[in-house]
């Protein structure tokens, strides 16, 4: 029964695409809703032609350097943020002094949005890479944050005591007990922590830069061209599938000492 | 002789968060230890029994009293005991191999050496082949014996168990009594096992310490078990010395077992 089920969402996305051409193609159906047979192409876009501006993308390979920047966007904003988020939630979590102090300006920057940075980062980092980077970063950070901190705090007592018998001092603990309690919970945030890092990337673009995905859809719309918009959101949602694709297979394999949901393997 | 732990007037008594009154868990307990003898401390449910365990373990400072360890005063974490706990207290993300060997690696053994030592231990506690298990892998009775053989790798002259079997099935546990005596006897430590089940305080022991109900508890009956050496614990239990010791020590604990048992019962009612 499961098996079956890809074949009928291939078709269900086929249908959306069709029925998406039938009603935008100029005179194909008669206008019902504007005077002018070309308007709601000129709005929605036509599907045939999205997918003329992805071939020709890739066929001559402009968009590999694009997509390649918006990866290593994403990839060092989510590298840099969860090192950040994991020695911060290390530290105030086994810091009660320091999470008592500071507790008032993380929730503080947690609740700023983060986008309207991206001008500062934009005058700091200047339109390269760094800028994105940077707005990723603070995006991630939180999230990986919260996630370790909460970690920390939850560590069994009786895990920890028993390290304590075994012979363990402070540093042994935070080896070998906290930071691997902490870990877990750094990759059971895995999929929102990349994809808040793609997020962080696409945005940071789409306001100003000279490359990237995010780059091709802002030009395409300064030029009215809602086809290579559509086009470059779905190479995106494509791109982020892949991603997650990814981060699903590596989870799997970082967190194989967790009971799944309802397998729990017993003898 | 010095005996292996000694507890001399320890008291201890829990500040309350709210500042309301305090609560004396433990009250002028004296009672001990020799080296190489196994002696079951039972009580009523709540009775602080655990709390005077910490206390041998230097998890928790008395308020007053002294704790010997072989005739030293403690200080800090009693480095000569090993600890088995109620509840899980192996690392989840530990292979369980890798949490048998856990305290080699803290005391600075070699990868290789200490994983031979690992291998053999969980052999011993009949668990060779599953070393590569998770702990979510394994059953609750293997889960004990690797914590088990977790504690006696380390060969800490002293044993402290906090009822550790308390959470297993019947069959599993008279399975597990017995591996402990063997394992026991043929290496003899001296060893505090807590329990609530008096069956399984007398089948194990050289001795068996009544405590009275909490709050303020202390030691009422002090019962050596002379019962013969191997011993099998499901066998035992048939013998009629076993059931004559049985009868006696319960005529002793009965009232406080009511006590404990009427003061739950208050505290869950109000």
């Amino acid at each position: 029964m499961k098996r079956r089920l890809w074949p009928v969402q291939l078709a269900l996305l086929a249908a959306i695409f069709a029925a998406w051409q039938v009603l935008t193609q100029p005179g194909l159906v008669p206008p019902f809703v504007w005077e002018n047979p070309d308007r709601a192409a000129f709005f929605f876009g036509e599907p045939v032609k999205m997918f003329q501006a992805i071939w020709a993308w890739f066929a001559d390979g402009t968009i590999y350097r694009h997509l390649w920047v918006t990866l290593e966007e994403t990839v060092l904003a989510f590298l840099i943020g969860s090192l950040a988020g994991l020695a911060m939630g290390l530290w105030l979590g086994l810091s009660p002094a320091a999470s008592a102090l500071l507790d008032p300006y993380i929730t503080a920057m947690n609740a700023m949005p983060r986008v309207v940075l991206a001008p500062i980062f934009m005058v700091w980092f200047g339109l390269g890479i760094w800028s994105k980077v940077a707005l990723g970063v603070t995006l991630v950070f939180f999230i990986v944050f919260f996630n370790v901190y909460q970690g920390v705090k939850e560590v069994s007592p009786v895990v920890l005591n028993n390290a304590v018998m075994l012979g363990a001092n402070r540093k042994h603990l935070l080896r070998y007990v906290y930071l691997p309690s902490a870990t877990s919970w750094l990759f059971s945030s895995l999929h929102t922590s990349v994809g808040m890092a793609f997020v962080g990337a696409v945005v940071g673009e789409y306001l100003g830069s000279a490359s990237g995905v995010g780059y091709l859809i802002q030009q395409a719309e300064g030029a009215f061209d809602i086809n290579t918009v559509f086009a470059g959101i779905l190479v995106l949602t494509a791109f982020a599938l892949v991603l997650d694709f990814a981060v699903g297979r590596a989870e799997r394999r970082l967190l194989q000492w967790r009971p799944g949901q309802g397998e729990t393997e017993q003898l | 002789m010095t005996s292996a732990v000694s507890f001399e007037n320890i008291t201890c008594t829990f500040a309350s968060r709210a500042g309301g009154p305090s609560y004396t868990a433990v009250k002028d307990v004296t009672l001990s230890v020799e080296e190489g003898e196994f002696v079951s401390v039972v009580g009523p449910t709540g009775c602080g029994k655990s709390t005077l365990l910490n206390v041998a373990a230097g998890l928790m400072r008395p308020s007053s009293g002294v704790l010997r360890v072989f005739g030293e005063p403690l200080a800090g974490v009693n480095r000569r005991a090993g600890y088995m706990f109620q509840a899980e207290g192996l690392m989840p993300w530990r292979s369980a191999l890798a949490n048998v060997t856990a305290g080699l690696e803290f005391r600075g053994v070699a990868g290789g050496e200490a994983r031979r030592r690992g291998e053999e231990w969980l052999a011993r506690v009949g668990l060779a082949g599953f070393g590569d298990r998770f702990p979510h892998q394994l059953s609750g009775g293997m889960r004990k014996r690797v914590a088990l053989a977790q504690m006696l790798i380390l060969d800490p002259p002293i044993l402290l168990m906090d009822e550790p079997f308390s959470a297993l099935d019947v069959q599993t546990r008279s399975l597990m009594e017995n591996e402990l005596l063997e394992l026991w006897s043929a290496n003899r430590k001296s060893v505090v096992f807590i329990t609530h089940d008096l069956e399984e305080a007398i089948s194990l022991s050289d001795r068996v310490i009544v405590l009275s109900a909490g709050p303020a508890t202390h030691p009422i009956g002090d019962f050596p078990i002379a019962l013969p050496r191997p011993r099998d614990v499901a066998e035992i239990r048939l013998a009629p010395d076993f059931i004559a010791l049985h009868d006696r020590i319960w005529r002793s604990m009965k009232e406080e077992v009511l006590k404990g048992y009427a003061q739950t019962r208050n505290r869950v009612a109000g």
